[in-house]
């Protein structure tokens, strides 16, 4: 399978007054084509920061000031600020996290859905526009489209509104979606009509979808392969059935730790102690080292390198081989 | 905060109060050029009489034939015109720094007596709320809807032109500001538990709004006052412009502005030109403090 | 929103009944009605017969029904300087302010929301800066002194522009203004630049605030993800979000342009009805004073209903709840 996307050594930094925020720190990670991948990792631990940077969007004083990102063998970082707006949107489209805040509340859905088609190709009319848009509309299962198209966002639930955003999403058939925590906002219900909306659409449209959040009960549910970030590090991918089954890394074990899970009833849940580090002072060496059951004294000297395990996965740990306990 | 007693808190702030009130201050450069621009103003305004070269408005000083003389001008008795004369010979100078006296004055004095009233009205509309807060807020909502300047010509279109006049116009323009800066923090303040807690000791409503609400609402007042005294000082000196305000016995600096006007298409700027850039200054040095305290005091910004 | 319309006429209509009210309690309870409806130089017999006339021996409640049945059909007492109709003699003058009040507001538009949007965008480089300071001294600078100042130097000093009057007149689709001949376009430019300058300030001001909450939001981020260009983004999303609460602003202050108007007619002999109500209130012209308050009360309430109808339109939010 070839990738997609190929992200190599990723290093997006922020320079605040207070210091160089390094919110992504050497990120590397595939995309096959139509694959669903998850990235998981707690608030600030850079996951979103990966999803902008992907379609340059990362807010100043944020820059990327490393690495590539290959889409289809082309590096993105290269683009000209044109080109780079003729991408998104078109090969690479994004959904965000509050379907309340994503929609503009001024605009009718139509113009918001018609300017999305007409922004990457003016020749096509806005007859053709418009029913393309009502179409894809259909698609998400949003009922009687055409009607809706005249509807501003706030009449709209907030599921619905999810919905309407997807179909944005895919009104110009992307090659890959990045979805940042798409279904948090949403109720429980909600959230897993629109989660298996989103796997349906994807595997009928052979999208490859990136679906970043916090929830690792959520990926385990649709990802084919998961990335396990913290501080502006994978510390652990493979695929998702490894991942889940038998996590390497003691922050993967300490997030599914602290899910809980029917098989562990009437026990105490188990929890991370401590708290994330603040990216503008990160300890030299591991950045889990303050919260790891597993230090040793290597951690705090250098951060380790990734590891390839038998299976196929990559770990950030030195102590990959004790940790195994497979 | 919400729970300490006020009066202990009273006894403890002036000391830590002053010095963090001006470490926040003093952040702004601008802000504290402002205040000393200010502070000389004011002490030029009250002291006047003293630190004149002349005093413009004794006519045995006065000579007719020094009548606008340029900047820099001396006359025959080798009396030296910084800033000119005006039509009538009086100094420049002297003109500027007795009109600051009164416009200050004036603007002082009206918004002193409006904080007051305005301040009564806003605590106790909020605190007693009902009808009574219905009818007060409707009240300053009409009048906040028309624009300051058409209420004082309004005002003293009915009433007339003077002094004491032009002074009840500004404050019945300004009242409205007040009230409504006072019940907004009030109605905040009231619901806190020291409210409570004084309500539980019976405390009469004149004791509760006084010496338990009002000081806590302080901060915003002082704000909108600061403010509100810049925007009366250029208002009373449009309405003394126009000839409805001051009278020429009191000569505010809108008023020598209006009596160097006709002057100015004969190129004799100076006797509008300066008492107009002593008002400019005045009134942006005040904004400018008002500015910085509102940064201050308000609580979305606290550091 | 027929029912939201006809709901907010009639509440418009209740405050002008209630103004009309305290303006007949502010000339005929406050002030003396004689001293305020009558000529000064009357002689007795001639006090008399007015006070008859004008119903002012007969009950208050029943001068009130009076004054408002008079008002109804047009009539709010003569001009004592001009011997004329007071409602004539402002409606003859009103084109020459609306028509200043107007260019003024046309000036603050479209420069003020362009400069406000740009120090919202880029708040920290030198431009904005300059913006910003400049909106404060606009802010701060009385519009009468600044009128000085530009007669100063543009009429004065260089020469450029008339400081004084209207101008000659054009007619264009039957409005005659002075801004159809470059004669009137020179003569309005001074007035209508002073009248603007503290709007201005306050349009930079909206539009720079509203520029910076709106751009934060999710949905400018998600129309930019969607490959919109910049122009687009900030033409279509942002303006149209920031335009709402400057569309409210802006229909009520061109009530305080109408307001304003008064100091800088009377700077510039701008022969509108604002130089007419100073030169009235000075001459104790009482009856162009009480005309001109009702107008102007008029006015005011017209333009809060108009900007409540232009802002449902705007506001989807809001137009759908008036429909509910």
């Amino acid at each position: 399978m070839t990738p997609i996307l190929q992200i190599n050594d990723l290093k997006t930094h922020f320079f605040t007054k207070a210091g160089v925020l390094k919110a992504v720190d050497g990120v590397s990670l595939e995309i096959g084509a139509g694959e669903i991948v998850g990235l998981v990792g707690e608030s600030g631990s850079g996951k979103s920061i990966t999803g902008f940077s992907i379609i340059g969007l990362v807010d100043a004083p944020g820059r990327i000031v490393g690495g590539e990102i290959l889409f289809k063998g082309q590096n993105l970082t290269n683009l000209s600020p044109q080109e780079m707006q003729q991408f998104r949107g078109n090969r690479v489209a994004m959904i965000f996290q509050d379907p309340m805040m994503t929609l503009n509340p001024v605009l009718r859905i139509e113009t918001q859905m018609i300017e999305a088609i007409q922004a990457h190709d003016p020749s096509i009319s806005r007859t053709d526009a418009h029913a393309r848009s009502r179409d894809t509309l259909g698609l998400v299962g949003i009922s009687s489209p055409e009607e809706r198209m005249r509807a501003y966002p706030h009449q709209f639930s907030g599921g619905m509104r999810q919905r309407v955003s997807i179909a944005i999403a895919m009104l110009n058939k992307p090659d890959l979606i990045i979805a940042d925590e798409p279904t948090t906002a949403l109720d429980v219900t909600i959230q897993g009509q629109v989660i298996h909306e989103m796997q349906r659409l994807c595997r009928e449209t052979k999208t490859a979808l990136l679906w970043i959040t916090h929830d690792l009960a959520v990926v385990a549910g649709i990802a084919e392969r998961i990335c396990v970030m913290y501080a502006g590090r994978i510390v652990e991918q493979g695929l998702n059935t490894k991942v889940i089954s038998n996590p390497i890394h003691p922050y993967t074990r300490g997030l599914l730790g602290s899910v809980p899970a029917q098989n562990r009833r009437g026990e105490p849940l188990q929890q991370i102690e401590g708290m994330v580090p603040s990216l503008l002072n990160l300890p030299e060496g591991c950045a889990f080292q303050n919260r790891c059951s597993l230090l040793t004294e290597r951690c705090s000297l250098t951060p380790p390198d990734v590891t390839k395990t038998d299976d196929g996965r990559l770990v950030r740990c030195f102590n990959v081989t004790q940790g195994d306990t497979a | 905060m919400a729970t300490t007693n006020p009066r202990n808190l009273s006894e403890q702030m002036p000391a830590s109060g002053f010095k963090k009130f001006w470490a926040d201050y003093s952040e702004s450069p601008l802000a504290v050029a402002a205040l000393i621009v200010f502070l000389t103003i004011l002490f030029i305004a009250i002291f006047a009489p003293f630190i004149s070269p002349t005093n413009p408005y004794d006519l045995a000083t006065v000579d007719i034939m020094n009548s606008r003389l340029p900047p820099g001008s001396e006359d025959f008795s080798g009396n030296l015109f910084i800033l000119g004369t005006d039509g009538a010979g009086r100094d420049m100078l002297s003109s500027i720094f007795y009109g600051l006296r009164v416009s200050l004055g004036v603007g002082a004095f009206s918004g002193l007596v409006a904080l007051v009233f305005g301040a009564i009205m806003g605590l106790s509309a909020a605190y007693f709320g009902g009808r009574y807060e219905t009818l007060v807020m409707r009240v300053v909502d009409i009048q906040l809807s028309f624009p300051s300047i058409l209420m004082a010509l309004v005002i003293l279109a009915i009433f007339g032109k003077g002094v004491e006049k032009t002074i009840i116009a500004l404050i019945l323009v300004q009242w409205a500001y007040y009230a409504r800066a006072a019940r907004a923090s009030a109605l905040v303040e009231k619901n806190k538990e020291y409210v409570e807690a004084a309500k539980c000791l019976a405390l009469s409503d004149r004791r509760i709004i006084l010496s338990h609400i009002t000081p806590n609402c302080m901060a915003p007042l002082i704000v909108v006052g600061t403010l509100q005294t810049a925007h009366a000082i250029s208002l009373e000196a449009t309405l003394s412009f126009l000839g409805l305000g001051l009278p020429i016995t009191e000569p505010s600096l809108g008023l020598l502005i209006g009596n160097g006007f006709e002057f100015m298409y004969s190129g004799d700027y100076w006797i509008s030109i300066f008492p107009g850039v002593a008002l400019l200054i005045t009134i942006v040095s005040i904004n400018l403090v008002g500015d910085q305290l509102r940064d201050i005091f308000n609580p979305r910004l606290q550091r | 929103m027929t029912a939201f319309i006809l709901r907010r006429s009639l509440q418009s209509v209740f405050v002008l009944f209630v103004m009309s009210l305290l303006v007949f309690i502010g000339v005929n309870l406050v002030g003396n009605p004689v001293d305020m409806l009558i000529n000064p130089e009357a002689d007795q017999a001639e006090i008399e017969r007015v006070i008859r006339d004008l119903g002012l021996d007969r009950p208050v409640t029943e001068q009130y029904w009076y004054f408002l049945v008079n008002a109804f059909q047009g009539d709010l007492g003569k001009s004592f300087v001009f011997g004329e109709p007071a409602l004539k003699l402002i409606i003859q003058r009103m084109p020459a302010t609306f028509e200043l009040a107007l260019f003024s507001l046309l000036i603050a538009i479209v420069f003020g929301i362009p400069l406000g949007i740009y120090a919202g965008l880029k708040p920290n480089s030198k431009i904005s800066k300059t913006i910003m300071a400049g909106s404060i001294l606009g802010f701060s600078m009385p519009t009468f002194w600044v009128g000085i100042i530009l007669i100063m130097f543009f009429a004065v000093h260089l020469g450029w522009l008339p400081s004084t009057g209207r101008g000659e007149l054009g007619t264009f689709l039957g409005v005659t203004s002075s801004i159809f001949t470059l004669d009137g376009l020179s003569h309005i430019f001074l007035p209508a630049f002073n009248l603007a300058l503290f709007k201005l300030s306050s349009v930079i001001r909206l539009a720079r605030a509203g520029t910076r909450e709106i751009i934060l939001q999710d949905y400018i981020k998600f129309a930019r993800a969607k490959g919109l260009s910049e122009s687009r983004v900030i033409n279509v999303h942002l303006l149209k979000n920031i335009l709402i609460p400057i569309v409210t602003v802006i229909g009520l202050e061109f009530g305080s342009l109408i307001a304003f108007s008064t100091v800088t007619e009377t700077v510039f002999a701008w022969p509108g009805m604002g130089k007419l109500i100073i030169e009235a209130i000075y001459n104790l012209d009482r009856p162009i004073v009480v005309a001109y308050l009702m107008i102007i009360v008029f006015i005011f309430v017209t333009l809060n209903l108009v900007v409540d109808i232009t802002y449902s339109f705007l506001d989807p939010r809001v137009r759908i709840k008036g429909e509910a």
